[in-house]
């Protein structure tokens, strides 16, 4: 039996690594494995399937089922490359471990840790959100949320990689590698990452200019944010945008947008061109307390109302427009009610999961019935822009008292020890990665060239245009617009 | 230079008739005496034109360290930010007038965004410093209504772009509500803010509004680029009867410079004279001043007599300054921070070539910036705008090279 076994993991371990040196699972030629990639992943699955049919024939019936596991998860995942190199990782040392110390002893260990690695990772979880919706013109959604280990998993560590890059991005600014305008998404990261989590590409979101995290949610990368707050090459908008004008049209994100509340007329007609087009997703336009005494907003809702557009706005409520706290600037700060006839749904916006499930909830209802607002109850950290303190209108005390106890990734950290999804240990080395993906982006960033001088007459019109511009004295350059 | 001696009223500079101010800083009254000499056609080559003292006012706005002769302003006179100078004009006009108020975002509380109103709230109250939500349509046209019933509201947009928003209300409320009511109301409005291209503030945050305001009739518009016009205008623009844009720009904000303590207006509709000369009349305004001065020492180092004209005034263009220069040097550069198209360069040029066709030797010479959205990229921010050494190049290839 243990011959056999010895000669199940050679053949599984040539097969890993013999072709492509001591990486093992790791490929380094992207194309050839996207070329092949089916036809590998099914020989290794086979090749697993294989292994572990006769690992558990031969041992145990208890490891049965966990074997079963394994085999559903990597296929359940849909074959992502990240699930069988976990797979196979964590079978190949299970096999080590079995053959070098007697399968009995080792195994029940070794079969607990992948158990816990891999087997509830998709299995549901569900929780209660703990402040309740408050509701307009509509039944609120059930506090009963249905999660998942690695969707909480996914959560702490975007919203960390988040918050390390705006916390980057801070001290960027202070010497000097960021300049002009660069509002920070701090302490907001439940908003954008829940609202992903209910959301599909056929979906647009269109904001206002606190827009880095939101880009990297709609599946921009932390390379493309600090290239585009440096001004270099390769920012998503070339360097051409700065902060402020972020876009992803692949991601399905708008922008990005300078004037305040502008974005809100935009997000009505994305969401037009989708009934238009008949394609089955919504537009979440996003805009601030501050926006929403913006008279185009009132236009727009208006107008979506009328022709039942697809529409959700979501108002991040992050409680003060500059300067401005709430009370000060809006009569009815129940910004969820403004709607009027729309109906409106109040959030806590610094609970992952209450954002997914009102998204969720919203999505549902937009594409029956029209549009909808969400009130994102939320809190910024620093102040409106780096060029406010943010302590010129509120209190430190209430800065520090939102972080102690609203601080949406504490909040998921409580969760995931809670829960047994993760140990205290596993949460800090998901941190420490995420540190050093940031860091990598940003030194990468640093590296980045800036635009060079032609480009700054490209993209004014399309190609073809042949216009001609000259320099400032209308002699010494003189450029045929692309 | 005849002075008179300070009187007890305030002093109104009356630029075109050449008649004097009462003010001592030298600036003005240089204005006034070369306007004075230029009329006479008397020779400016001598060398007092070219003494450092003339082109001192401006040089401590800039900070360099030329032979000052501020000292001349004996009376004391304070030292000050350009935004302290907007503040002190913006103070003084509403302790005069109970009637002047200021609209804006985030001017109450939180003391203006670029501290211009800071500590009127306590001073004056919220009623007459309104901190609006954020809604320019709104309180930009309320501040229009609240003009045509005797108020004289101060309208702050917090960059000017934001007032694109409330372009309608400004160009046809504010701008035309004179004439369609057949001079029944008038609006004694001021709308001011920073304006112009900054610091890599992105496409959005760096609009030239005065190219897009200047065809609304009705409409005055004056660009301040020192603290003592700054001061001067802000007064005047509030005083004035019609519907004033005060165009000021982000970067000039934290300029220095030494006013008067002695209260003092300037003339809304006058240009200014920042260095006298013979050979070419440049003509510029707002932040693209000191890039013009800077090159002004390259050229004087090689040897050209450049005459530099701070028009200030937008609209209407001070045609009689402009128009003495222009038959005293017969060539002409405008160095604008406005787009190519349709800017103030643009209609400046075409106004210059209608009246004084006869006195030109050869084509108007206009530096604008490019045709392009600001980038957010430094170097490209650069290349957008025009430059000292552009500028250089330009006078070198009007007048020829020496």
């Amino acid at each position: 039996m243990a011959k056999r076994m010895q000669g199940i993991m050679e053949s599984i371990q040539t097969l890993c690594s013999g072709d492509h040196g001591n990486e093992g699972f790791m490929q380094d030629d992207e194309d050839e494995e996207e070329e092949n990639g089916v036809g590998r992943l099914t020989s290794w699955a086979e090749l697993l399937g294989f292994g572990l049919a006769v690992f558990s024939e031969a041992i145990a019936p208890q490891l049965q089922c966990f074997c079963d596991r394994t085999l559903g998860f990597a296929v359940g995942q849909g074959g992502s490359r990240e699930a069988w190199i976990k797979a196979v990782a964590m079978a190949m040392s299970l096999v080590r471990k079995a053959v070098k110390k007697g399968w009995v002893g080792a195994l029940a260990p070794a079969a607990r840790v992948m158990s816990q690695a891999l087997s509830t990772a998709s299995e549901p979880i569900t929780l209660d959100i703990p402040v309740p919706f408050k509701a307009h013109k509509v039944e609120t959604p059930s506090v009963t949320v249905e999660t998942s280990a690695q969707e909480l998993t996914n959560f702490f560590k975007t919203m960390f990689i988040m918050r390390r890059m705006e916390i980057a991005a801070d001290s960027l600014y202070k010497s000097k590698f960021i300049r002009g305008f660069c509002h920070l998404y701090d302490g907001q990261e439940a908003v954008c990452v829940g609202m992903e989590a209910a959301l599909n590409d056929k979906d647009c979101i269109i904001t206002a200019y606190r827009d880095h995290c939101t880009h990297l949610g709609r599946g921009g990368s932390v390379l493309e944010v600090f290239a585009e707050l440096m001004g270099r090459k390769d920012g998503c908008s070339l360097g051409k945008g700065g902060s402020m004008h972020m876009y992803n049209k692949k991601g399905g994100f708008y922008g990005g947008n300078g004037i305040v509340g502008a974005q809100t007329p935009l997000g009505a007609g994305l969401a037009f061109a989708q009934k238009y087009l008949k394609v089955e997703g919504v537009t979440l336009a996003m805009y601030g307390d501050g926006a929403a005494n913006q008279g185009q907003l009132f236009e727009a809702m208006n107008i979506s109302a009328l022709w039942n557009l697809p529409v959700i706005y979501v108002c991040e409520n992050n409680h003060y427009g500059m300067g401005t706290a709430e009370w000060r600037s809006a009569k009815s700060p129940e910004y969820y009610k403004r709607g009027d006839y729309i109906p409106g749904l109040k959030v806590d916006g610094m609970d992952c999961l209450a954002v997914k499930q009102a998204v969720k909830y919203a999505k549902e209802y937009a594409l029956q019935n029209g549009p909808m607002v969400l009130e994102m109850d939320t809190y910024r950290y620093h102040g409106h822009s780096m060029s406010d303190p943010g302590s010129t209108y509120r209190t430190r005390d209430e800065i520090s008292g939102v972080r102690q106890e609203r601080d949406p990734i504490e909040r998921i950290r409580k969760l995931l020890l809670s829960n047994n999804i993760a140990t205290v240990a596993e949460l800090k080395t998901m941190e420490k990665e995420a540190k050093k993906e940031v860091e990598d982006a940003l030194s990468k960033a640093k590296e980045s060239p800036s635009p060079d001088s032609d480009e700054l007459f490209t993209h004014v019109y399309r190609k073809g245009y042949g216009a001609k511009a000259y320099g400032a004295d209308r002699k010494e350059v003189v450029v045929k617009l692309p | 230079m005849a002075m008179a001696a300070a009187a007890p009223t305030v002093p109104i500079c009356h630029g075109r008739r050449a008649s004097p101010c009462s003010s001592k800083q030298v600036s003005v009254s240089v204005s006034v005496a070369m306007r004075a000499w230029a009329s006479k056609s008397s020779s400016l080559s001598s060398s007092s034109s070219k003494s450092p003292r003339l082109v001192a006012a401006h040089a401590t706005a800039v900070a360099t360290k030329e032979a000052a002769s501020t000292t001349s302003s004996s009376q004391g006179g304070h030292e000050l930010l350009m935004f302290e100078a907007l503040r002190e004009g913006l103070s003084e006009e509403m302790e005069r007038d109970p009637k002047v108020c200021v609209i804006g975002e985030d001017v109450g509380d939180y003391g203006g965004s670029y501290k211009v109103t800071k500590g009127f709230s306590e001073k004056f109250g919220s009623w007459r410093v309104l901190d609006t939500p954020i809604a320019e349509n709104s309180f930009t046209g309320m501040a229009i209504g609240s003009a045509m019933t005797g108020l004289r509201p101060v309208v702050e947009g917090m960059n000017m772009g934001f007032l694109l928003l409330a372009y309608n209300q400004i160009a046809n409320n504010c701008g035309m509500l004179h004439y369609t009511s057949g001079g029944q109301f008038t609006i004694p409005i001021v709308i001011r803010g920073p304006g112009g291209v900054g610091r890599q503030l992105g496409a959005e945050h760096s609009q030239r509004l005065e190219s897009y305001f200047q065809s609304v009739p009705g409409l005055q518009m004056v660009a301040c680029s020192t603290p003592y016009n700054a001061k001067g205008l802000m007064k005047a623009a509030i005083r004035c009867e019609n519907p004033v844009i005060l165009y000021e720009h982000v970067l000039l904000y934290n300029l220095k410079e030494k006013i008067p303590d002695e209260e003092y207006v300037c003339c809304l509709e006058e240009a200014e004279m920042v260095r006298p000369g013979t050979e070419i009349t440049i003509l510029t305004y707002s932040r693209m001043r000191y890039h013009v001065t800077q090159a002004a020492k390259t050229l004087v180092d090689r040897g050209y007599d450049p005459e530099i004209i701070d028009i200030r005034s937008l609209k209407p263009f001070d045609m009689y300054t402009i128009g003495e220069s222009v038959r005293k040097t017969h060539r002409v550069l405008i160095v604008e921070e406005c787009m190519r198209t349709g800017g103030i360069g643009a209609s400046l040029r075409s106004a210059i070539m209608e009246s004084f066709w006869d006195e030109l030797d050869g084509p108007i010479g206009c530096l604008s910036s490019q045709d392009v959205p600001t980038p957010y990229s430094g170097p490209l921010e650069e290349l957008t705008v025009v430059q000292p050494h552009q500028i250089v190049t330009a006078v070198e290839n009007l007048c020829g090279k020496k």
